[in-house]
C-alpha cells in the first residue's frame, strides 16, 4: 500500500515518518514518533485526550490526518513545559490536585494553554467552555477550573 | 482494510488536474471531524483523499456589494470571530459558536458541515434563513450556484455530484431594518447534537413583520424552511396571539423522528416553543442571537 513521507516539528524537534494516506495524527504520534503523552481515549473526537497544538491551535489529533500536519509544528503537553521548567498551568494543576488518574491531563493542559493564549484572564464560564472538549471522569472538573483560574492570576501578577 | 491515496493541491487548478479521470474515487477532506470517524465506522471502497487545507483561496470571508462570501474552508472558530459575519449574519456566528467544542471548532469547516448534510447540521438553519447560495466547481471547471434550500435532499444526501467541490457560500446582507435570532436547543452545553434548532430573519417595520424567513434543524429528514409559518406571520404584527398561531402552523410542516436525544412528540412541542422564543427575541431585541441550551 502507498505510503507518504511526513515531516513535522514535534515540540521543536524535526522528525519524519512514512505514513498511510488515511492514518490519523494520533496513531502516528504514538506509534511512529514515540509521543505516548498524547493519549488515545475514544479515537473519534469525543474525549479530547489526544489534544495537541497544531501551529498553535488546539485540535484533536484523532480527527486530523497525519499528512495534514506535514510541514507544521505540533506541540504536546511535553512541549508546553518540562519537568525542570514546568509551565504555570502544569504547576497549578499539581498544586490544586487537578489530576487524579491523569489520563485526561495532557489534553486538559493543551486546551487550557490554547485558552490562555486567546483569553489571558478568562472567567469561570470561559474556562468551562475552553475545556468543554475534554472529558475528565475523576475530578468533577472543579479542581481543574480552579487550577486554570489560578494559573491565569499568577501569570498576571 | 482501508485502501487510500492522498493528494494535497495548493490551488483549484492543481486540484482538478489531480483528480482528472479519478472523480469517482475522490473524497474531499478538510477538518476531518466527520470524515475520520466515518472512515473508521465503515468499510470504504478504495479512495483518493483530496486534502483541501492547503488551498488558501477557499479560506476568505469577505463583503462585496452587499453580498457576504464565505470560503468553504472557513472554520467554525473563524466564523464565530469574524467581524463581517458577526455584523451581517450574527445568526451564523451564533451557530458556529454552538457547534461541538473548541477542539472541533478549530477544524470543522462550513463547507464540510453543509456537504455532510446532517439533518442537525448546525450552520444549515442560519444559511437557509439568510437565503444563502452554495457555489460549486466540478470537473472541467463546471460551476454551479445552488440555492441552499435545493441543496439538501435527505439525511447526509445532497445534490453534489461525485468530484464536485463547494468553493464558497454567499448570502445577501438582509435589508434594513431587519432582525434575526438563532436558538440551538441541545441536551448539554458542549458536544451537543441539536434536539431542535431555529433560525429566523425578519424584515420589520416597528412591530409589523413584512417578510419572514424561518428555518429549522433536526425536525425533518433535512434542514428545512418553514414556508407555511412564514406566510402565517408576514403582514402581521408580532403579538402573543400571532405567535401562538405560528407555533401551531409550524407543527404541520415538520416531520420529526424519535431518536436517542428526544421523542418526535417532544421535538414537535419544543419546535413551537423555540419558534415563539426566537420570533420574540428577533422582534424585541433586534439582531441579538443566543444559544438556548438548557
Amino acid at each position: 500500500m502507498a505510503t507518504y513521507k511526513l515531516e513535522l516539528k514535534l515540540n521543536g524537534e524535526k522528525l519524519s515518518a512514512q505514513v498511510l494516506a488515511h492514518e490519523n495524527l494520533l496513531s502516528v504520534m504514538r506509534n511512529k514518533l514515540g509521543a505516548k503523552e498524547v493519549k488515545n481515549g475514544c479515537n473519534k473526537g469525543d474525549c479530547g485526550a489526544c489534544a495537541v497544538l497544531l501551529d498553535g491551535k488546539a485540535v484533536n489529533a484523532c480527527l486530523t490526518l497525519a499528512l495534514q500536519a506535514n510541514g507544521k509544528e505540533v506541540t504536546t503537553v511535553k512541549g508546553i513545559g518540562t519537568e525542570d521548567q514546568p509551565h504555570p498551568l502544569q504547576e497549578s494543576f499539581v498544586r490544586h490536585g487537578a489530576i487524579q488518574c491523569g489520563f485526561c491531563t495532557p489534553g486538559m493542559i493543551v486546551s487550557s494553554k490554547a485558552l490562555l493564549d486567546t483569553i489571558p484572564n478568562p472567567d469561570r464560564r470561559q474556562i468551562r467552555e475552553g475545556i468543554s472538549g475534554n472529558l475528565c471522569r475523576c475530578t468533577g472538573y472543579n479542581k481543574i477550573v480552579e487550577a486554570i483560574e489560578d494559573a491565569a492570576l499568577k501569570r498576571k501578577s | 482494510m482501508i485502501e487510500a491515496e492522498y493528494v494535497a493541491p495548493s490551488n483549484l487548478g492543481e486540484l482538478f488536474k489531480s483528480i482528472e479521470g479519478r472523480a469517482e474515487r475522490v473524497k474531499f477532506v478538510a477538518g476531518c471531524t466527520n470524515v475520520l470517524p466515518d472512515l473508521r465506522a465503515q468499510n470504504p471502497a478504495p479512495m483518493l483523499l483530496v486534502d483541501l487545507t492547503g488551498i488558501e483561496e477557499l479560506r476568505r470571508i469577505e463583503e462585496n456589494n452587499g453580498v457576504i462570501s464565505i470560503g468553504s474552508l472557513a472554520t467554525m472558530t473563524e466564523l464565530a470571530a469574524s467581524e463581517i459575519i458577526r455584523t451581517h449574519g450574527p445568526i451564523l456566528a451564533s451557530a458556529a459558536r454552538a457547534l461541538g467544542n473548541p477542539l472541533t471548532r478549530n477544524r470543522a469547516t462550513i463547507g464540510g458541515n453543509i456537504a455532510d448534510a446532517s439533518p442537525a447540521a448546525d450552520t444549515a438553519p442560519p444559511l437557509l434563513a439568510l437565503e444563502a447560495t452554495i457555489h460549486t466547481e466540478g470537473a472541467s471547471h463546471a460551476k454551479r450556484e445552488i440555492p441552499v434550500e435545493e441543496f439538501f435532499i435527505g439525511p447526509n444526501q445532497t445534490v453534489l455530484n461525485q468530484g464536485e467541490l463547494i468553493t464558497r457560500i454567499t448570502f445577501p446582507i438582509p435589508k434594513d431594518p431587519s432582525a434575526s435570532s438563532h436558538i440551538k436547543f441541545g441536551l448539554r452545553n458542549a458536544m451537543a447534537i441539536s434536539v431542535v434548532s431555529v433560525a429566523v430573519v425578519l424584515e420589520m417595520q416597528g412591530n409589523l413583520c413584512h417578510r419572514a424567513r424561518i428555518a429549522l434543524g433536526s425536525v425533518a429528514p433535512k434542514p428545512i424552511r418553514a414556508y407555511l409559518t412564514e406566510k402565517e406571520l408576514e403582514g402581521r404584527k408580532i403579538t402573543e396571539e400571532v405567535l401562538e398561531s405560528c407555533a401551531e402552523v409550524v407543527k404541520k410542516e415538520i416531520s420529526p423522528i424519535t431518536d436517542i436525544r428526544a421523542s418526535a412528540q417532544y421535538r414537535e412541542h419544543v419546535t413551537g416553543v423555540l419558534l415563539k422564543r426566537a420570533l420574540w427575541q428577533a422582534a424585541r431585541e433586534g439582531e441579538n442571537s443566543t444559544n438556548g441550551n438548557i
